[in-house]
């Protein structure tokens, strides 16, 4: 798989991309040249330099050590969100299409209704009803995106349960629960694992927005969103306060659709004409 | 010999575009302890419904069973809660399909799936349950056991797997094994060694075995007793021998007629004329009337009942047959 990864190109930037992101979250404490929250009066909206890479914000914060922190908040946002909706829409979307019936047009008709709700407007509504801190943000991202994986899950599984391995291991006396999670669970797992994948993308992407309108990751915090928010009123004096955290969303997004895409070709044989 | 399944009156319904369909409509048969019984019938005729039926393996919301008793060593199976039905199958019933390529799960080791078949009935130890799928892979004559048991199913050929499926299947030793068309898939040769296998198995251990086919070489081989079935009906029903050399239903011998012998086919060789009915428009009386060359006007009347003609051992459900007291062969 990883040889037939590296193959497509695209897919394998985007890999690099995203294995870049991980090792600067993680490592973030110790690349950061200054502390994210600390205040440098004389130093207020320097240009980048030698002592600042990308320049200070308006408080004279070093902004690459507030970039590097808020890489952690986009990985931890994307995957505990990503998390949540992949392990309800996996569960409910499997038992809805093996049970079917009853069972599957209720959870159906939840989607929905849960796909009428505007997702950001829902998020705001939420948001602004509980605290606006990082915990909520990924528990209401989650809430809100699990129905696509709900759906592709369920029609796997449906497709599945006409294979005779499926009759079979009823056959052999297996409870729903097992045959579900030992027998049709792992057959579906490729394309939910492109569908997280591109998730997370979509998770960063709205997180970043929230930030950026003040009800996600709050300051002094830094997330690339509430920077992004900062650089907006100063964008005339100091573009790189836009342009750096703008940069990072838009490369670390396209990174994870890169190789979200590529995935999808990779493990989906249908695909293979190549 | 006691009695070990028993199926009566069993209908199998499904709800289609076109309607409600019995694709089992009024099924009487028995099978007893350790004996191997074949089910015969064109394709479509009802015989995996009635497999499946058994192992009340019908699929809801569109299948169900509407009606019938099946017994199995006197518990109605019918009856009995799911969980306990879950304890039927596999550990008193065990089932093998047509397609060895597709009962496999792909992503699993077929060690593995034996074992878990094991540890399904049987309280034992992961290791434990490996060596069982391991010596059951021997016991199907897999060579190299340990070191195949590792192997997945898409590397192993199509008589291998349907070896491993038989090995699933009985891993729980169960007392009645139907086996659905297991070598329809496979090439001559291999569907042989299959049989050949399947038939010492049972020898073997003592269970019984309903070998559905719509191959008559392989009843006239295996099996002890065949029910022939037609349009969700079984038509006949008797001793292999008995029926081979005088079959009482005008379909028996149809099927009989069109199997070609080595040495005594000349020319074309006979077939059934027309189809078999679309079950939504079944013809009224016998089912076979349409099709069949001793077909008189009482045909489209009566509803012919299964009843012995000829011998006490060998019913058929032929008005003419029971008349005349056999068909002229």
């Amino acid at each position: 798989m990883l040889a037939r990864l590296r193959q497509n190109g695209l897919a394998f930037s985007g890999g690099i991309v995203v294995a870049a992101l991980f090792l600067v979250a993680l490592l973030a404490p110790w690349l950061a040249p200054y502390d994210p929250h600390h205040i440098d009066s004389r130093h207020v909206l320097d240009p980048p330099s030698a002592a600042h890479w990308l320049g200070t914000d308006s408080l004279g914060r070093d902004l690459l050590s507030r970039m590097l922190y808020g890489a952690r908040v986009s990985l931890l946002v994307g995957f505990v969100s990503v998390g949540i909706s992949t392990a309800i829409g996996v569960s409910l979307g499997a038992v809805a299409g093996y049970f079917r019936g009853i069972v599957d047009a209720v959870i159906m008709r939840f989607v929905d209704v849960m796909l009428c709700f505007p997702t950001f407007f829902l998020i705001l509504a939420v948001i602004a009803y509980l605290d606006a801190s990082i915990w909520n943000i990924m528990l209401v991202i989650g809430l809100t995106s699990w129905m696509g994986v709900c759906r592709l899950v369920r029609a796997e599984v449906m497709s599945l349960r006409e294979r005779d391995f499926m009759t079979a291991a009823q056959a052999l006396g297996m409870p729903p629960s097992r045959v579900i999670l030992r027998h049709a669970l792992p057959n579906a797992m490729a394309p939910v694992f492109v569908t997280a994948i591109l998730g997370v993308a979509g998770a960063i992407l709205l997180e970043s927005a929230l930030s950026f309108l003040g009800i996600g990751v709050q300051p002094p915090d830094p997330s690339w969103g509430n920077i992004l928010t900062e650089g907006k009123d100063t964008i005339g004096v100091a573009w790189w306060l836009s342009v750096c955290p703008g940069l990072a969303i838009l490369v670390t997004v396209l990174g994870y659709n890169l190789l979200g895409e590529g995935l999808r070709d990779v493990l989906d044989p249908r695909l293979k004409a190549r | 010999m006691t009695r070990l399944l028993d199926v009566r009156g069993l209908i199998t319904a499904f709800d289609t575009s076109e309607g409600t369909v019995r694709a089992v409509d009024g099924v009487d048969f028995h099978v007893d302890e350790g004996e191997s019984v074949a089910l015969v019938g064109e394709s479509g005729c009802g015989k995996s419904v009635t497999a499946l039926s058994i192992m009340r393996l019908i699929q809801p919301p569109s299948g169900r069973i509407e009606r019938g008793r099946i017994e199995l060593a006197g518990t109605d199976l019918l009856a009995l809660p799911e969980p306990e039905m879950r304890q039927v199958r596999g550990g008193q019933i065990a089932m093998i399909f047509q397609e060895p390529m597709t009962s496999l799960n792909p992503v699993l080791t077929v060690g593995y799936q034996i074992a878990e078949a094991v540890q399904i009935h049987r309280r034992l130890s992961s290791r434990q349950a490996w060596e069982e799928a391991v010596r059951m892979l021997d016991l199907v004559e897999i060579p190299d056991p340990a070191e195949r048991a590792r192997a997945y199913p898409h590397q192993l050929s199509g008589g291998m797997r349907q070896r491993v499926m038989i090995a699933m299947a009985l891993s729980c030793s169960p007392r009645l094994l139907i086996a659905d068309e297991p070598t329809t898939a496979l090439d001559v040769t291999i569907q042989a060694q299959i049989l050949e296998l399947l038939d010492s198995l049972r020898a073997r251990l003592g269970m019984a075995l309903l070998l559905i086919t719509h191959d008559l070489g392989v009843v006239a081989e295996r099996c002890s007793r065949v029910l022939v079935m037609y349009a969700g009906r079984v038509v006949e029903d008797g001793p292999v021998a008995e029926v081979f050399e005088r079959a009482d239903h005008p379909y028996t011998l149809g099927l009989l007629r069109s199997v070609p012998r080595l040495g005594r086919t000349r020319g074309h060789l006979a077939t059934i004329p027309g189809v078999v009915p679309r079950l939504t428009a079944l013809p009224s009386g016998c089912r076979f009337r349409d099709r069949c060359q001793f077909a008189i006007d009482d045909c489209a009347r009566i509803d012919p009942p299964l009843e012995p003609v000829t011998s006490a051992r060998q019913r058929a459900a032929c008005i003419v047959s029971a008349r005349d007291g056999g068909l002229p062969q």
